[in-house]
């Protein structure tokens, strides 16, 4: 009997496939960042592309955020297809006027008639003790304001096919990559940030959530890490009798309402889980989702776990604290099961 | 008809200020091509002349920003062609501009589609951004022309066209066009560092008109002129004195030759004069009541038209020619804008993707 032996790859090298192939796909696609040339991307997200295509085509850039995000835009205008990295997603604060004011407001102010099809790639998220400036997520402060499609995949899977979707998309899209779901030698070894990937090129919707796991009692919506939270949660919950339905969200932007709401119709309860700050935040946005579309579908009010409203702190203590994790989730499903 | 260049392999010789004076090395300023300039500064100076009238309908006796044919801000250019025309005469439709929040002299100029220009500053739905954008978001991809509100923002984005031009082996050479104010931006700086490093073939155009809205450039800017700050980034500068089209012309000429021929970036600062406020409704209270007749006292649209009759270029008549054919296509544009249809409301919840 012959066995079929599942290629597996990490997070980060899923990614830099992905770029790979569209780059041999089409010449007008390349990359510009820092330290994403010899390097690889300080994440490995474009490891090998500068040995592949060149220093025509990688471009690493001087510290100048503003010139070179700019500048993809301004590429990407002239019809070339730039994949720009972020290094942190914190650092938006020094070129959030060219993300914000220009890479995600002209298409709509030049009525369609200028087209941006860039990538901004960049990390997200903590759990490493790096603190407040290189630990966010920020998942809602680029969801919130439109004109950007905002993706953050949860595995090595989605993390290829929603990079190419996202390269082949007309419009800009912000990818969001969680650093420890690389799968880098530097950082906690998690099983999560390797994953079956096929050779071959794919795509993957950019939105779309994801069903990882089906269940009739309770459901739980979760991004990139804390999907996997919710995950090892929902395995600890089947024990106690309780199955969990478990949605990967995905897309931040444009977001997947249906795959929400007929999940809560089914399990008729709700959690959502989330590695950015509570107040205004992506929780919030699906507690009101299901609230206008679904609130006479539940049977017990929706619970929230996100930061609580502080920056991310230094210390493993303090970190833990404040980051949703597996024991909350258990902790809070089993409350809300208790109080029915 | 004479500008300074100032160029970064002496600056590195000696350590100083190397100035050249070019004015008899230059090649003859065409004919043709002066004239061209004289119609569109004409042009770009009835056009103005016409948005002052029709910003001010529906805006009296009370001045409210939000009423009229043309609400919102208005930016207007009088006094400044001759950095658009100057610049201008020498590009193609390949070449690309990006203009500040000031953008009608550069937007005419460079050829973008003047009645559907002024629709989008009426918010007509035959506007270049279906009344979208309005006089600050112009955008023309035909002509490869934009603008925005952002001070500074549009260089990056030039940055990346000129990026954009040397990747597909083209001569086609980038254009940001930037006030005083804008050289103190931080976009200005990464982006000429980032040009000069990778030899793009990118211009900017400073036009200082003196004013950062109200601040004068004395208490703004360590440096006298913006085309010094070139040697800080190993690039070609130009300094335009007193606003003279032939001037620039030549200036630009040469900045312009040099990106086509792969020899990077270039600054050019032009001297140029604001005859308005930093937008209508601008009281000015800032400066000195005789300055704005002093500054009209030296127009460069007048100059430029009596050194075309002067050097026995061109006659009279030619010239009423000119500008009648002018002013007619701004009339054009004006009753284009005046006869579209606003769009529909519910047309704001289209374009913000593309499928």
């Amino acid at each position: 009997m012959e066995t079929a032996k599942k290629r597996m790859l990490t997070g980060n090298k899923a990614m830099a496939e992905a770029i790979a192939q569209e780059m041999e796909n089409d010449k007008n696609v390349f990359v510009l960042g820092e330290d994403i040339g010899k390097y690889g991307g300080i994440f490995g997200s474009t490891q090998g592309l500068m040995e592949k295509f060149g220093p025509e085509r990688v471009l690493d850039t001087p510290i100048s955020e503003t010139a070179f995000i700019g500048a993809a835009i301004g590429a990407a205008a002239e019809g070339m297809r730039p994949i720009a990295e972020l290094m942190f997603v914190d650092f938006f604060g020094v070129c959030m006027d060219q993300i914000y004011n220009h890479m995600a407001k002209i298409p709509y102010m030049s009525g369609g008639n200028v087209r941006l099809p860039m990538v901004l790639m960049t990390s997200v998220g903590g759990g490493y003790s790096d603190a407040a400036q290189h630990s966010q997520t920020l998942y809602a402060t680029f969801a919130h304001m439109p004109g950007m499609k905002v993706v953050a995949p949860s595995t090595p899977y989605d993390l290829k096919g929603m990079m190419t979707s996202a390269i082949r998309d007309d419009n800009p899209v912000v990818f969001m990559f969680h650093k420890s779901l690389q799968g880098l030698g530097w950082m906690d070894q998690l099983d999560y940030a390797v994953g079956h990937v096929p050779e071959e090129s794919y795509t993957v919707p950019l939105d779309k959530a994801n069903v990882m796991r089906e269940g009739k009692d309770v459901t739980i919506v979760g991004i990139q890490m804390m999907t996997h939270y919710a995950m090892e949660a929902a395995e600890r919950l089947a024990q106690d009798g309780i199955e969990a339905e478990v949605i990967d969200l995905r897309s931040l932007a444009p977001i997947d309402k249906d795959t929400i709401i007929n999940s809560v119709k089914k399990t008729h309860r709700l959690v959502v889980v989330d590695e950015d700050y509570r107040s205004y935040g992506m929780t919030a946005e699906i507690a009101a989702i299901v609230s206008e579309e679904a609130l006479y579908e539940l049977e017990s009010p929706i619970k929230r776990l996100a930061i609580p409203d502080v920056p991310i702190p230094y210390s493993h203590v303090l970190e833990d604290f404040v980051l949703p994790g597996p024991d909350k989730i258990v902790e809070t499903v089993k409350q809300m099961m208790d109080e029915a | 008809m004479e500008f300074v260049a100032r160029h970064p392999n002496l600056w590195s010789k000696k350590g100083g200020v190397a100035v050249t004076k070019f004015e008899e090395k230059q090649p003859s300023v065409s004919v043709d091509k002066l004239m061209w300039m004289y119609e569109q500064m004409v042009k770009i100076r009835y056009y103005e002349d016409q948005m002052v009238e029709a910003y001010t309908e529906g805006k009296s006796p009370v001045f409210n920003i939000g009423e009229g044919p043309v609400p919102g801000e208005m930016h207007l250019a009088t006094g400044q062609e001759p950095a658009a025309a100057g610049m201008m005469v020498h590009l193609t439709k390949d070449d690309t501009v990006t203009a500040p929040h000031r953008p009608h002299h550069h937007a005419i100029a460079k050829g973008v589609d003047l009645k559907k220009m002024t629709a989008e500053i009426f918010g007509k739905e035959s506007g270049l951004g279906k009344g979208k954008g309005g006089h600050m978001h112009l955008f023309d991809p035909e002509v490869k022309f934009s603008c925005g509100g952002i001070v500074a923002a549009g260089i990056p984005h030039a940055v990346g066209a000129a990026m954009a031009n040397k990747m597909k082996g083209k001569d086609w050479v980038a254009v940001a066009f930037i006030g005083e104010g804008a050289a103190n931006a931080g976009a200005f700086h990464e982006s000429l560092n980032l040009a000069a490093l990778w030899n793009l073939p990118l211009i900017i155009v400073v036009e200082d008109n003196s004013y950062g809205i109200s601040v004068p450039k004395t208490a703004s800017t360590s440096v006298e002129s913006n085309d010094l700050r070139a040697s800080a980034y190993g690039v070609a500068g130009a300094y335009v004195k007193d606003n003279d089209p032939v001037a620039m012309y030549k200036a630009s000429e040469e900045a312009v030759n040099r990106a086509r021929n792969g020899q990077g970036p270039t600054i050019i600062e032009i001297e140029t004069f604001r005859f308005l406020g930093h937008f209508q409704g601008d009281p000015e209270l800032y400066r000195d009541k005789e300055e704005v007749p002093g500054l009209r006292a030296r127009d460069p649209i007048m100059k430029l038209r009596q050194q075309l009759l002067d050097a026995e270029h061109v006659n009279e008549p030619e010239l009423e020619e000119i500008e009648t054919r002018a002013k007619k296509e701004v009339d054009d544009a004006y009753q284009f804008a005046r006869d579209s249809d606003y769009p529909k409301p519910e047309a704001a919840l289209d374009d913000v993707f593309t499928s």
